[in-house]
């Protein structure tokens, strides 16, 4: 009976039923969202095709067009998709690539590794990924980058660039602050010149003119060419960020290094940049998932990063017009990523804000 | 115990200048503007050297010659006989077209979103933070291919869906009934959309590109809109709503009079840098093959080699759309901030 009154009062404080105008909402608006919820079921499990007959073509798919959704495709692709053109018997290296990068981002949430260690971590992690990915050493085969694609693509266009990126940024981002007027005026028109352009324009100076930015006879690699691309415009963005930890950082902060007769670097180093990187994370984050989407640019200039290999998988005769399922298989992957990172961004916010000040000045790293 | 022996100034080295702030600075400031010197200069002359070594003609002659391919109709009349030039301009005034439509739905439609965020009703807070999510965590570009692969699934001109008397969307586009002006009385006719051979004669039409652009560019950008309306509303201190309320305001005049406009200068400048995001991301037309200034750019450089010259154009109209923008949105900014007073 006191289980019964438990349940009553939990359904009336239940926030959907709180009142009135909430109940009749959540019964109109419940009953569209249970239709809507009915036919995409329909359409994506009960009336899905799965599979095909091997060697077939794909009639039982476009028999069932609006009717059912063609799951097949990814089925039959999911490796082209995930790996990209990678040698199909060599594709546990792409596996353990992203093991790699997927590692790094759960290390770099262990706080009390937040000190040279993580920055130990996002040396050594992308470089055995990288390493892992192209081969030629432990007697691994040597795969050219122009096989690589697919998930380790987007993670080390966006892992790699944002690690390169960071120490420019830094740089930028004092420079803004500096006092000379020299640098200033330098490391300003950069960051403004970088933010008011596309990354789009970027890809393509990187596709279309580095090539003749370098010695005749000198290539360099297209996805390296993308990879410094991305650098340069990540950058720019972090450095705003940074930025803006270094106006947050109290006055009182620079004034107290000064008179314990500490010059510009070592005040810089030691007491002004741990404090910035700490109070910046959650922005830092939140760039880097910016970034981590916005790599998928990069197939405007032929790379094949996982957005990529999924349309790519489209131009095939068979699998023309199924780009809702490849699209929705694709977004399923990067929402994991991004809202993982992002609820992990939330919490830490709070963490930090509820943590005070005093808590973020004494752990330096 | 401290020394009392003075050094000498040292005269030379790094010493020297660590000693005396100002030669310091020059020292520095004269480093960084060489090394920049240095950087661009050697790209320079590689450049040039390349360019020579390959026969390429540097110059923005190539404006003025015929570009020799079609782009879809559009505001501006173009044919392939016209110059680059214009065809440039075709491109601009089609990114400035969905930009500012994508910029006004999505201000409206975020707007919306912000309210229905902070809605006392749960469903309706709860499906707003459910768009939210989606729309954020997944690339812009995907969301831009999967409503162009949408559009491109949509049944032929003869089974064309009729939504609407006289509205028919295909995947030749969507057709509606437009106005056409004539001669005499009234000047104004309402002309509808015909089926004819492949595709729709007269009326207006939105090409699949534009439309996937827009409602792309639209439900992203509103997305974001979205989430900076709620928390400007938010920032505003709860004492001004009560302290309203205790003067006996209505809700409506709360909101109207005494919370919006303090949520307005919050508001303002991130709204600002994302209209700017929309022109920016506009660009991403260039995947799915609608003719912006970056899709034509695109062609132009492939048709002449002139890549130097085409994206420093590109880049340079972008930054200057951007820069004018942000100026419009300061200066829109400060009038708020005079017209309000002192902010508490």
């Amino acid at each position: 009976m006191r289980a019964m009154a438990h349940l009553a009062a939990a359904i009336r404080r239940a926030p959907m039923l709180r009142d009135r105008s909430n109940a009749i909402a959540t019964a109109i608006l419940g009953a569209a969202i249970a239709y809507a919820g009915f036919r995409l079921v329909e359409w994506g499990i009960v009336n899905a095709i799965w599979s095909l007959p091997r060697d077939g073509g794909s009639e039982a798919c476009r028999a069932a067009r609006g009717e059912g959704a063609c799951w097949a495709v990814i089925t039959e692709r999911a490796r082209f998709i995930l790996c990209g053109a990678y040698p199909f018997d060599q594709q546990w290296r792409p596996a353990g690539a992203c093991l790699l990068f997927v590692s790094l981002y759960a290390a770099s949430t262990v706080r009390t590794l937040w000190d040279w260690r993580l920055l130990l971590l996002w040396i050594l992690l992308p470089t055995a990924a990288v390493t892992l990915l192209r081969g030629g050493v432990f007697g691994l085969s040597g795969v050219p980058t122009e096989f690589w694609g697919g998930l380790p693509l987007t993670l080390l266009l966006s892992t790699v660039g944002f690690a390169t990126a960071f120490p420019f940024a830094i740089g930028l981002a004092l420079g803004r602050r500096s006092e000379l007027p020299a640098i200033r005026g330098l490391c300003i028109a950069y960051i403004e010149l970088v933010r008011g352009v596309p990354l789009v324009t970027f890809l393509f100076m990187a596709a279309m003119m580095f090539p003749l930015f370098v010695p005749q006879g000198l290539t360099v690699d297209k996805l390296l060419r993308a990879q410094v691309a991305i650098v340069m415009f990540v950058a720019a963005y972090v450095a705003e960020v940074l930025r803006g930890g270094l106006q947050a950082i109290p006055r009182g902060q620079y004034e107290a290094a000064a008179s314990l007769g500490l010059p510009y670097w070592p005040s810089t180093i030691l007491i002004v940049l741990p404090q910035v990187l700490r109070i910046s994370i959650p922005s830092l984050v939140n760039t880097f998932i910016a970034f981590f989407k916005d790599t998928s640019l990069v197939i405007v200039i032929g790379l094949f990063d996982l957005l990529g290999a999924g349309k790519a998988v489209l131009v095939d005769a068979k699998w023309v017009g199924f780009g809702a399922e490849v699209y929705l298989f694709v977004a399923f992957i990067y929402f994991a990523f991004c809202y993982g990172v992002s609820q992990y961004s939330r919490h830490l916010e709070r963490l930090l804000m509820a943590d005070g000040r005093h808590r973020l000045v004494d752990k330096t790293i | 115990m401290i020394s009392t022996t003075r050094r000498s100034p040292p005269l030379f080295g790094a010493e020297a200048s660590s000693s005396n702030p100002r030669a310091r600075a020059i020292v520095w400031q004269a480093l960084a503007l060489a090394v920049v010197v240095v950087i661009v200069g050697a790209v320079a002359f590689q450049t040039v050297t390349n360019l020579r070594a390959r026969g390429i003609a540097s110059g923005f002659d190539f404006l003025g010659r015929a570009a020799g391919f079609e782009i879809a109709r559009g505001p501006i009349e173009f044919s392939s006989r016209d110059t680059y030039a214009r065809a440039l301009l075709v491109g601009l005034v089609n990114t400035l077209r969905v930009s500012l439509l994508g910029i006004g739905l999505a201000t409206m439609l975020g707007v919306a979103l912000g309210v229905a965020r902070l809605s006392n009703v749960w469903v309706v807070s709860a499906i707003a933070r459910a768009y939210v999510e989606v729309i954020r965590n997944t690339p812009l570009l995907l969301q831009l291919l999967f409503w162009y692969s949408l559009a491109q699934a949509l049944p032929g001109p003869r089974d064309a869906l009729n939504p609407l008397p006289g509205v028919f969307l295909c995947f030749r586009g969507l057709f509606f009934p437009g106005p056409i002006w004539q001669a005499d009385y009234p000047w104004i006719a309402i002309d509808r959309p015909v089926l004819a051979g492949f595709g729709f004669q007269g009326g207006a039409s939105v090409s699949p590109e534009f439309a996937a652009l827009l409602v792309g560019l639209t439900t992203y950008t509103a997305a974001m809109i979205g989430e900076i309306v709620r928390g400007g509303v938010l920032a505003v201190d709860k004492g001004q709503s009560e302290a309203a309320a205790a003067l006996g305001l209505s809700r409506a005049r709360i909101l109207r009079l005494v919370v919006l406009p303090q949520a307005l200068r919050v508001i303002i400048p991130p709204t600002a840098s994302q209209y700017l995001n929309v022109v920016k991301n506009s660009s991403l037309a260039v995947a799915i093959g609608y003719p912006d200034l970056l899709s034509i750019t695109n062609t132009t450089l492939n048709q002449t080699g002139q890549a130097i010259e085409a994206i420093a154009l590109a880049m340079a109209v972008y930054l200057l759309i951007s820069l004018s923008l942000s100026l419009a949105m300061n200066g829109y900014n400060a009038a708020i901030l005079r017209r309000g007073g002192r902010t508490a």
